[in-house]
């Protein structure tokens, strides 16, 4: 077991060149190699941050590079759903319906100012302050649109978060905690707005400090 | 093209029992517009759409307007005798106006290039009787910008053939485009506010009793 190998010696022994590890660390090691390399997002836009979602897949950006180029049709078939552009209250309970329809291990990047916050069209009636409202986001990309780049660094920050995900120990991946929901409800549509607003279970930031 | 007197008077012979008031715009540079009753604002429009010497074949822009109860002040002269002197004195008269709901329709000539002509129709009030004839049977094209004002301003346009929410769902009870809608109040997360989202946000603001005195500050409604 990994627990009973003195660190230091395991770094002594690795500078010689044997590597000491456990079956686990082993396996976390090629199951994580193998997840981050092959993410299949789901083939979703919503508005002009697409485009640069599109742009980053295409010949120049070239999003085949970290192992992300198959755009799946199917929320069956993906792994990661990239929420590129303004979500609607309209068009918001179809996107948690999306998100609950992927099988998990599943991820969400909320790409661009609109997807986050609403962004330039927050004060409009027909628009959600973020999608982290309703489900958990694990990547944000700020920008209006983001360039490519930044979603080529956000797709890397995603990666080392998936590399992180251990298959046993304190750093064991959340999606396989069988206590974490894998659904989140979807909203309903009400006389004057989403019902609920936001699902405070998963969205509860600190009340804002006032300077 | 014909100025907008000729329309109206040859509109007036042609469809007998219409009336036609000219609205006029204020910008020089814009021309005014036609307003219609409803009772044969179809026939108007069928006649402007067929007339050969209009041929307006083509709506290209449907949309509403709300006007809110105003109060319209006009100066007047007015003559006044005292002690047998005539002077004459300026007057101020207030006229209230009740509010209505407007739609407005672009009529341009595709075959004779010409346009636009603006046809208005006016509801009767700004929530009861809300309803106006529809002109989609007249210009397809309005079908479904007449559906936007039904979905966002409230009209009833009567004779339309599917007169449905277009943008809100179905389920949705407000009028977003009138002028006294307010949205629901989802401010209350803003790290960074500024401007009209900022004075949202302060509602929101946890108390500080030992700074702002009192919680005056933080109820909901309270002086931002």
């Amino acid at each position: 077991m990994s627990e009973q190998i003195d660190e230091s010696l395991k770094a002594e022994l690795q500078k010689q060149g044997v590597l000491v590890t456990s079956i686990q660390e082993l396996c976390s090691l090629g199951y994580n190699w193998g997840r981050r390399n092959s993410i299949w997002p789901l083939q979703f836009g919503l508005a002009c941050c697409a485009i640069e979602m599109i742009a980053a897949a295409a010949s120049r950006f070239d999003l085949a590079r970290f192992g992300g180029e198959v755009f799946r049709p199917s929320p069956r078939q993906a792994d990661l759903i990239i929420v590129s552009g303004t979500v609607t209250k309209k068009m918001a309970p179809q996107v948690v319906r999306l998100y609950n329809q992927m099988p998990d291990p599943k991820y969400v990047i909320a790409m661009g100012a609109c997807a986050i916050s609403g962004g330039p069209f927050k004060q409009g009636y027909n628009v959600l302050k973020g999608i982290d409202r309703y489900i958990p986001v694990d990547v944000f990309i700020p920008g209006c649109p983001p360039r490519p780049e930044a979603f080529l660094h956000a797709f890397i920050e995603l990666q080392k978060k998936i590399d992180a995900q251990k298959l046993v120990g304190p750093a064991q991946g959340s999606h396989l905690n069988p206590e974490r929901p894998s659904e989140f409800p979807i909203p309903v549509f009400g006389a004057h707005d989403l019902e609920p607003p936001a699902n405070r279970s998963i969205w509860n930031p600190k009340p804002v400090e006032r300077s | 093209m014909e100025s907008l007197e000729e329309i109206k008077s040859r509109t007036e012979i042609a469809v007998p029992g219409a009336k036609v008031v000219i609205v006029p715009n204020a910008n020089p540079a814009l021309a005014g517009s036609l307003l219609l009753d409803h009772q044969h604002a179809v026939a108007v429009a069928k006649f402007l759409r067929d007339d050969p010497a209009l041929k307006l074949d083509f709506c290209s822009n449907v949309t509403g307007v709300d006007w809110l109860d105003r109060v319209v002040k006009t100066k007047h002269k007015v003559v006044r005798s005292e002690d047998g002197v005539d002077t004459e004195v300026d007057e101020e008269r207030t006229a209230q106006i009740p509010g209505y709901l407007e739609a407005v329709y672009h009529l341009y000539s595709m075959t004779l290039k010409h346009g636009p002509v603006v046809i208005r129709l006016r509801t009767e009030g700004r929530t009861e009787n809300v309803r106006l004839p529809s002109l989609t049977p007249v210009f397809r094209s309005a079908e479904l910008q007449e559906r936007e004002i039904f979905d966002l301003f409230g009209i009833h346009f009567e004779g339309h053939p599917d007169l449905r929410r277009i943008l809100m769902w179905d389920e949705f009870t407000d009028f977003p485009m009138r002028k006294d809608y307010r949205e629901p109040d989802d401010y209350d997360y803003e790290p960074t506010p500024h401007g009209a989202v900022a004075a949202k946000a302060k509602l929101h603001y946890p108390a500080r009793p030992a700074q702002d005195g009192g919680e005056s500050i933080s109820k909901p409604g309270a002086a931002v």
